[in-house]
């Protein structure tokens, strides 16, 4: 009884608003609505994220340990086998720090490909019952692996502060992830909507992440690479931004700026590209997934 | 401001085939190697339209319910107004926020808890944060979970869960509210609820868009009617007349048979198909033309893909106004079934003594699972006519369009 009282009460209270916002259904949207109605949408984005990673927190038995673990591992892998064992120069920079301070954006980009490039496909029940900006998905499964890197670089800062090196450019790093992250989500955006026109392109994914593992440096530094191929590696914008990550760490080596400019350049560049190829495909989503 | 919404020769176009255009890479590949100049060929699958040249216009604060068979196009309808999908041609403008509910609960997740649930699922049908933070509390006192708020709702019941999604929904502020079929799922008491709640709806003045197979609500909710047939507009008007004209359509089982096999789009999970509907004389042998009064056997033909465990059949009965007349289900009879192998098979049906009144009744049926799988819904998929007898009287002088005959007997004492 008192349930249909508060609905009475409800009703009552949300009388219809005054704006009344129009829109019209034919082909695709402008480029200006489609920028209007995702700004609109900017709380869901972050729901979204919110949703995964409270599922994800809460379904792991490890939970937070996870995202402490892979990281370490692998750096205390790398240290041994690439520092140790091949002798690769890390330019002055302490080993574990040298492997870190790449693997931690390495880490969130591999895992934001795959999540960001599947969030279509895992959500397809969702796109078939409600509307929102299709783009919302691509780009909020690129924030889940955040909380991860953000986990990350708290041991990295305690590390640093270790060896004695910390200082405050390592807030760089809070503007690097922000470009981190678009290039991630334009990326996956892209790959989200290969996803859903070519279904083997979730299985290539991996493969890709390997291929560009090798291409990136991570495992070795930037100027170690060849100076006839260093343009050809320019146009790999995540080199320039993991070196600037790395840069931005330790006191050792400055940031080279001309590589993390041609890297936001680019990003910006992929970021365009993989939007206007997403609008013109979000239109048939529904229809295929 | 004349008109809410208005749709002008919508159409929706689908390629034939399983998934809509979906592709390997890997044969892209090949195929550009091949002849990298060529366009794919275009497979003989051949197409289908959905939805065609439809328009009309709904006013502000008109309650319109469509009706129309499984596969009629009603939800791509629904589906274009809400934007998730694009139409192939024409075009329709809606004014005022839309709030579209295609499903009890959206986006809801197992493992969150009900009062998460209620934020993103808020969140997603476009209602703020801060709007949902105001109405919190009425929404779980609305779904009557208070306690439960903080318990993943893969705990609660599939009533609870109902509960939940529609208190979200009913707590939206739209100006236009596009609705499909969300009356169709739940028990009794939770249908008089959402009905109630639609009704307060209509007289806040906001605009509706009403999909649904109960007839009776639409007649009773709706002030207008649009009924949809092979993707076409097929008549627009007062809710009795449409309804009427709908029901006038119900395949004549003049056979005693309907064959199910072509209805298309169908709801369910698809482990058990209906593929015939048979009214049979009371041994189950012969066709049978029904008679009032006579005992008579349903018997639905079907194919189960797989082992379905614990199937539950049932068949509904409603007038040709859409007022329920009869629910009858194997689990309510008791007749449980332990286990239905993968294969074709029929279940009878035998109804004794029928006290219906002649008339055309149409049937409904469907297979599930108990919690509200189901497995496949046929709505209004035959028509049973039922002829007169004098089994209950002569039926003669019957006005006002009675349903049920009672076996009675008069007795007249004089003092």
């Amino acid at each position: 009884m008192s349930a249909e009282v508060s609905m009475t009460a409800a009703i009552a209270r949300e009388s219809p608003s005054s704006a009344r916002p129009e829109f019209k259904i034919s082909g695709a949207p402008t480029l200006a609505e489609s920028a209007r109605e995702l700004w609109s949408y900017r709380e869901l984005l972050f729901f979204l994220a919110w949703r995964d990673v409270t599922i994800r927190y809460r379904q792991t038995l490890l939970g937070a340990a996870w995202a402490v673990l892979q990281p370490l591992a692998t750096m205390a892998v790398f240290t041994v086998l690439f520092g140790r064992v091949i002798k690769v120069p890390t330019g002055g920079i302490p080993t574990p720090l040298f492997y870190l301070s790449a693997l931690l954006p390495w880490i969130y980009f591999s895992t934001t490909l795959t999540t960001a490039g599947n969030s279509l496909l895992v959500n397809a029940e969702l796109l078939r019952k409600v509307y929102f900006p299709r783009v919302i998905l691509p780009a909020s499964g690129a924030l889940i692996g955040l909380v991860d890197l953000a986990i990350g670089a708290l041991i990295l800062v305690a590390m640093t502060a270790w060896y004695g090196l910390l200082g405050w450019r390592m807030l760089l790093w809070i503007p690097l992830t922000a470009l981190l992250w678009l290039f991630a989500a334009g990326v996956g955006a892209f790959l989200a909507a290969f996803a859903v026109k070519y279904r083997d392109v979730k299985h290539a994914i991996p493969f890709v992440v390997q291929i560009w593992f090798f291409l990136t440096p991570i495992i070795y530094p930037a100027s170690a690479v060849p100076r006839k191929f260093a343009t050809l590696a320019l146009l790999n914008p995540l080199g320039g931004l993991i070196e600037a990550f790395r840069a931005a760490t330790t006191p050792s080596s400055p940031v080279s700026w001309g590589p993390l400019g041609t890297s936001a350049g680019l990003t910006l560049l992929v970021v365009g590209v993989s939007f206007a190829y997403f609008r013109r495909a979000e239109g048939r989503f529904t229809d295929i997934v | 401001m004349a008109t809410a919404i208005s749709v002008d020769g919508l159409g929706k176009q689908y390629r034939l085939g399983q998934a809509q255009g979906a592709n390997m890479l890997r044969e892209a590949l090949v195929q550009l190697a091949r002849s990298p100049l060529k366009k794919k060929e275009a497979t003989g699958r051949g197409s289908i339209w959905a939805l065609r040249d439809v328009s009309f216009e709904v006013r502000p604060g008109e309650v319109v319910g469509i009706v129309g068979r499984n596969g009629a196009g009603k939800s791509t309808l629904l589906k274009i107004l809400s934007r998730i999908t694009r139409p192939t041609s024409g075009s329709a403008s809606v004014c005022g926020r839309v709030a579209s509910l295609l499903e009890v609960g959206t986006g809801f997740h197992e493992e969150l808890t009900g009062r998460e649930n209620v934020y993103l699922s808020g969140c997603l049908l476009g209602m703020p944060k801060k709007r949902i933070d105001a109405r919190l509390d009425a929404i779980l006192a609305f779904a009557e979970v208070e306690r439960f708020i903080d318990t993943p709702i893969k705990h609660y019941s599939s009533g609870m869960r109902l509960r939940l999604g529609f208190a979200v929904a009913a707590h939206l502020e739209s100006d236009i509210l596009l609705v499909d079929e969300v009356l169709a799922v739940g028990d009794g008491e939770f249908q008089r609820k959402c009905l109630q709640a639609m009704g307060e709806l209509h007289s806040t003045g906001r605009t509706v868009l009403f999909v649904s197979h109960n007839l009776a609500a639409v007649e009773s909710l709706c002030s207008r009617a649009i009924w949809i047939n092979g993707g076409r507009l097929c008549a627009d008007g007062a809710p009795t007349e449409v309804i009427r004209s709908y029901m006038a359509t119900f395949a004549g089982a003049d056979d005693g048979t309907t064959d199910l096999q072509a209805i298309p789009d169908r709801q369910g999970s698809g482990d058990i198909r209906f593929t015939k509907i048979e009214f049979l004389d009371a041994d189950g042998r012969e066709p049978a033309l029904v008679r009032c009064g006579d005992s008579f056997v349903v018997r639905l033909s079907f194919v189960a893909a797989r082992e379905v465990v614990e199937p539950i059949f049932g068949l509904e009965l409603h007038t040709s106004l859409g007022t329920m007349v009869a629910q009858v289900h194997t689990y309510n009879s008791g007749f449980d079934i332990p286990a239905l192998r993968a294969g074709a098979g029929h279940i009878d049906l035998r109804i004794d003594d029928l006290n219906l009144l002649p008339g055309r009744y149409s049937v409904s049926i469907f297979a599930a699972n108990y919690g509200h799988i189901y497995h496949d819904v046929l709505q209004h998929c035959a028509a049973l006519d039922v002829q007169p007898s004098t089994r209950y009287g002569l039926l003669r002088g019957i006005t006002k369009n009675p349903i049920v005959a009672l076996a009675c007997r008069w007795r007249l004492s004089v003092d």
